[in-house]
């Protein structure tokens, strides 16, 4: 599907079809009226691969939002989504499920590792759930990767948030998805576990060419970004490339002040 | 996802646990219900197979009654004349004749022995040595009329030796014996409580009165020649009142006949396994919904994992599977072990059956695990499917809640209309006299089913007004606890409602038959409030037992009687179908007071040979009236050409007669058995102290008959009545219990969920004690919901039952008495679940429990 970039560098990639494009989407929570709450309201964009693409914005702009509707969590009330070329709003149940499958890994700001499975089982679960056969080397170099191959056989219970936070990453890669969501990844962390947490994520963009959107609120966090787009109040009002903490937070202010 | 399922369950081992009980015990029911009725089977058969062990042909007694396969009970004794035929053909080696009677052992004390269950057996050695089925322990065989020999088992238990002497009692009364011998039925050491009691062969028919007959002939097959060729050989030489099967067919026949009332018993008992494993299917279910609704970020995080509907909906199934099979091997083995405590205590209490071990079938096991886990199963398909109707995106949203099924909205429409479909199965099933009987039952069965489904899916709108009625004692006078427990059993309706439902089954099972049981009874006292103006009643002593002809003549000599009226039964044929027959005495009148349709008081004494009355339904039925003609056709081959001459309307709580009456001197002469059901008798002055010990007295040495007043007589039927519906209480309390463990589960689960909040109260000042008195209200107002609908739903199917059986008399009446005892055992129910807990509950750290996530 074509749709119109609207960001600056939009030449430079023309040659690289985008893996995620939105196109008008919004979203409207609650009823007309009063209650209604409209937390987007028409983004457009396309994401790059290989890149990581950070979403920035100040509390309630709608960052969340526009991820879960991203990754085909959540339906637009209006727009289009498609993600490895395929439209994803007239998708079954089976068909997004088969998508998620085979193009989408999620990290997320409370973890969400299942209690009762080691951390070993947690990697290799959308795997298991797929019904494919374990590469094992794979899953080894991801294990190695994020240095917790003696901490196998322990369960979330035993590690701390930052290892759990690793477990969740190796999870979402160990299926090679098309695209990594993560929301808010190092919200739930201190800032050293978290710088951690965001070199690993820029680490698998670097080294894999795992194309990745980061939903954050931390100009620190977007600072590994290759990109950064802003959004406040449900509209994307400025796309950047590659930028310091210092010019983050400035366009932060810039727009969060408007 | 398996391993998510099966890790799953042991991330959960409490929940598991709690919920595997719910199955447990009905699977324990089923299995032990199996066990203990096929090991009284095959006891029962190993007595039977010991009984022709060394024949090869057994002659028996023919009931014209009844067709070639079944046993022949009631029917005559076959002249012995056929002895010596049989032993004439070339084809026998040796033939022994027999008979085999009932007569009771009398203790030193006059009372009998065995609770008056004894059979009688004669031997004629050496004629008999090879095939009689006795062996001889001690002394010698019994010789002539003074001499008897007594089984071990009874021996031993009387303290009875060779030369001692003993009482016994055959038609007559009891007689004095002398122990000649100490004997033993085959290798079996006893026959279930029963006495045996030897005489030799002439004392044995001029005792039962069958001089020159004989109850069997047991034959032995001459060389090569086969069973089958020497049952061919004897048949023609037969009259029609006997018959000739093969040793194996006739132990076959025999034990098949005890069989099958065996299997009536395991029905029954199976049926209870099965109400206690419905109760446990909701225990399940409503365990895995809340469950279900714990995990629902869980199972969102499944599905953004990649996991399909589909898997999400298996790995539910799956885990309540894994449950399924484990509990029910666990049951299965729970089952067993029951059966075999049964049988300790049956042979404790002295009735015990040849030891032949414990029968554990196949299909035991098979079913066993194969109905536990299919409830299971079962259960676990609505939980499983709204499992699967959790949105991914719940992986993300804090406090997410599992969407309201799709059918929410039509929820109450639904269930209602379900109540409405089983009001109607259950209308139809109860009044519907036209359909046939398995119909109907069919249509009541699926109907109370459907009800009990159709109110637990109402229920959840009921949870408010009930809990704020019912709650309002623990809110009133438990304080804040109380509050705050009367609110929490509101605050989830469903998940209250679901769980006070299966203790609703049980309650309202118990309810149905305590009101069944109240119009039972008031209606057969009714009816011997208008059928009994005798002074007393003679009524067998035992369950088998009846009255015999001496002991009647006895009374009829005792100073101050004035009038002796016995009453035969025995069954017979007419107008295509089996009824209940009856000799009477020409005083009846005198002793009962009838009220007759047709005919008047005076027709019991003018029956003459070919005279009978009949009931009114039975007139009613087959269009009689006086004049009408009757073909009876007896057990003995005999056919009564009956005139109707009289017709008696019979009170709605029933009577002593059957369907057809005739004189004793008709039914004498067309039955083989001459034995009262009953007999009744007035004296002078009626009923008074010196009258009951001046009768009890007379009939001392006849232990088959028990005098009583008509209100003793009431009392003891009553109490039969009783003992009956306090065993039925006792099966469905096993259902109250799988349902204790359903609320044991929700409340653990409560607290589980809200141990945040828990650690909140106590962080604000609840103390222990508070944390626990709130649990435990909480507890007994489930409990309370639940004692209240199923009181409900059991009334109302009772005054359903009542209504139909209105013609026979059984009333509709509420024991308020038991209605109460059945909420304060609910009560007592509510406080045991919320034990374990309240103390769970109340043991959280409070620190721990705030930081919980
Ligand atoms: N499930 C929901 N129901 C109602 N309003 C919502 C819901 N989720 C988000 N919102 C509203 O939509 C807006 C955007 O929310 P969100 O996407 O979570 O923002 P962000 O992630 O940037 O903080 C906010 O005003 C928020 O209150
Ligand atoms: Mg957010």
């Amino acid at each position: 599907m074509e749709t119109t970039p609207i960001h600056e560098e939009a030449q430079a990639r023309v040659l690289e079809a985008p893996v995620v494009t939105a196109a008008g989407v919004t979203r409207r929570y609650g009823v007309e009226g009063d209650t209604c709450v409209k937390a987007l309201r028409g983004v457009s964009l396309d994401v790059a691969p290989g890149k990581l693409t950070a979403v920035m914005g100040p509390s309630g702009s709608g960052k969340s939002t526009l991820m879960h509707i991203l990754a085909g969590l959540d339906r637009p009330n209006e727009g289009n989504v498609s993600i490895a070329g395929t439209d994803i709003g007239a998708l079954s149940d089976t068909d997004l499920t088969k998508l998620r499958r085979e193009h989408i890994g999620f990290v997320f700001q409370f973890f969400n590792l299942l209690p009762m499975l080691t951390a070993e089982e947690n990697i290799v679960l959308p795997l298991d759930l797929a019904g494919g056969k374990h590469d094992r080397g794979w899953v080894a170099e991801l294990t190695d990767k994020i240095g917790l191959s003696d901490r196998l056989s322990h369960r979330p219970a035993e590690l701390s948030g930052g290892q759990q936070q690793r477990v969740a990453i190796a999870r979402a890669l160990v299926s090679r998805p098309t695209v990594m969501f993560a929301d808010e990844p190092t919200g739930n962390l201190d800032s050293t576990t978290g710088g951690e947490i965001l070199e690993l994520l820029r680490d698998s963009v670097t080294s894999f060419g795992q194309t990745t959107v980061m939903v954050t609120h931390d100009a620190h966090a977007a600072e590994i970004a290759d990109r950064v787009l802003f959004l406040a109040d449900g509209l994307i009002v400025k796309d950047r490339g590659a930028s310091s903490a210092h010019e983050i937070l400035e366009t932060l202010e810039e727009v969060s002040g408007r | 996802m398996r391993r998510v399922a099966l890790k799953g369950i042991l991330g959960r081992k409490l929940r598991a646990t709690l919920t595997g009980f719910a199955i447990v015990l009905g699977v324990a029911m089923v299995s032990g219900s199996f066990v203990l009725t096929d090991t009284i089977n095959k006891s029962l058969g190993t007595i039977f197979a010991e009984s022709y062990a060394a024949s090869d042909v057994v002659v028996s007694p023919r009931d014209a009654l009844a067709g070639e396969d079944s046993a022949d009970t009631g029917s005559a004794p076959f002249p012995d004349s056929v002895l010596a035929d049989v032993s004439a053909l070339p084809e026998v080696e040796a033939a022994s004749g027999s008979i085999e009677d009932e007569a009771t052992l009398v203790g030193e004390n006059g009372s009998p022995i065995g609770g008056g269950m004894g059979i009688a057996l004669s031997v004629d050695p050496p004629a008999d040595e090879q095939f009689n089925p006795l062996q001889l322990v001690a002394g010698a065989w019994p010789r002539g009329s003074e001499e008897i020999a007594v089984d071990k088992a009874t021996a031993e238990d009387q303290g009875l030796a060779v030369g001692d002497s003993v009482g016994a009692a055959a038609d007559g009364p009891v007689e004095t014996y002398t122990v000649a011998g100490i004997v033993r039925y085959g290798s079996v050491e006893s026959l279930g409580g029963a006495t045996i009691a030897a005489f030799d062969l002439a004392t044995a028919q001029q005792l039962f009165d069958k001089q020159n007959q004989f109850d069997f002939i047991r034959v032995a097959a001459a060389e090569g020649v086969s069973s089958q060729e020497l049952v061919a050989e004897i048949r023609p030489l037969l009259p029609e009142t006997a018959q000739v099967r093969t040793a194996e067919a006739q132990a076959d026949t025999e034990s098949e006949e005890t069989q099958s009332e065996v299997n009536i018993f395991r029905y029954f008992l199976l049926g209870f396994g099965g109400i206690a494993l419905f109760v446990g299917s909701f225990v399940i279910a409503n365990t895995l919904s809340i469950t279900v609704a714990q995990r629902a970020r869980e199972l969102a995080t499944l599905r953004t994992l990649g996991a399909s509907r589909r898997q999400v909906l298996w790995s539910v199934v799956l885990e309540a599977v894994v449950v399924g099979v484990l509990a029910s091997v666990v049951g299965l083995f729970v089952g067993l072990g029951i059966a075999v405590g049964l049988n300790a205590l049956l042979a404790a209490t002295g009735i015990d059956l040849p030891e032949t071990g414990i029968v554990f079938s196949t299909r035991t096991v098979v079913v066993s695990l194969l109905v536990g886990t299919l409830i299971a199963l079962l259960a676990s398909l609505r939980p499983a499917l709204r499992a699967t109707r959790v949105p991914p995106i719940a992986a993300v949203r804090e406090g997410a809640v599992l969407p309201p099924s799709r059918l929410a909205k039509f929820g109450l429409a639904t269930a209602l209309a379900v109540v409405v479909v089983a009001i109607g199965l259950l209308a139809f099933g109860v009044f519907a006299d036209g359909a046939e009987t398995r119909t109907r039952l069919l249509a009541i069965g699926v109907g109370v089913l459907l009800l009990f489904i159709g109110v637990t899916l109402v229920a959840p709108r009921l949870v408010r007004p009930l809990a704020a009625a019912l709650g309002a004692p623990a809110a009133r006078f438990g304080g804040s606890a109380g509050r705050l427990a009367r609110d929490n059993s509101t605050r989830n309706p469903a998940r209250t409602a679901s769980t006070a439902a299966a203790l609703m089954i049980g309650i309202a099972l118990v309810t149905f038959v305590s009101l069944l049981a109240q119009g039972l009874k008031s209606s057969f006292a009714d009816a011997v409030d208008e059928l009994f103006v005798a002074d007393y009643s003679l009524t067998a002593e035992g369950d088998f037992g009846s009255v015999s002809d001496a002991t009647v003549a006895a009374a009829r000599e005792t100073p101050g009687v004035t009038a002796v009226s016995a009453i035969r039964s025995g069954e017979g044929r007419a107008f295509g179908g089996t009824v209940g027959v009856n000799g009477v005495d020409e005083n009846l009148s005198a002793i009962i007071d009838m009220s007759w349709a047709e005919g008047s008081a005076e027709v019991p004494a003018q029956l003459g040979a070919d005279g009978a009355f009949v009931n009114d339904d039975y007139a009613d039925e087959h269009d009689l009236g006086v004049g009408s003609r009757i073909e009876l056709k007896t057990p003995t081959g005999e056919v009564l050409d009956l005139t109707v001459e009289g017709v008696f309307a019979e009170p709605k709580g029933g009577s002593p007669f059957g369907e057809i009456a005739v004189s004793t001197a008709t039914f004498d002469g067309a039955y083989a058995e001459k034995e009262n059901e009953w007999a009744f008798l007035n004296m002078e002055g009626g009923v008074t102290d010196e009258n009951t010990a001046t009768l009890t007295e007379a009939l001392a040495t006849f232990p088959d008959a028990r005098v009583e007043t008509r209100d003793e007589f009431k009392a003891t039927s009553i109490s039969d009545i009783s003992t009956f519906v306090n065993l039925l209480y006792a099966l469905l309390g096993l259902s109250v219990l799988v349902s204790l463990f359903g609320i044991v589960n929700t409340l653990v689960l409560s607290v589980f969920e809200r141990t945040r909040e828990l650690g909140m109260l106590r962080a604000i000042g609840m103390t222990r004690r508070q944390v626990r008195r709130m649990i435990r209200q909480e507890s007994v107002i489930t409990a309370l919901i639940g004692a209240t609908l199923g009181i409900v739903v059991g009334v109302f199917l009772a005054f359903l039952v009542t209504q139909a059986l209105s013609d026979e008399g059984i009333v509709f009446a509420i024991p308020v008495g038991s209605l109460v005892v059945f909420v304060l055992v609910a009560i007592a129910a509510g406080m045991l679940a919320a034990i374990f807990p309240a103390r769970r509950a109340s043991k959280l750290n409070v620190l721990e429990a705030l930081q919980y996530e």
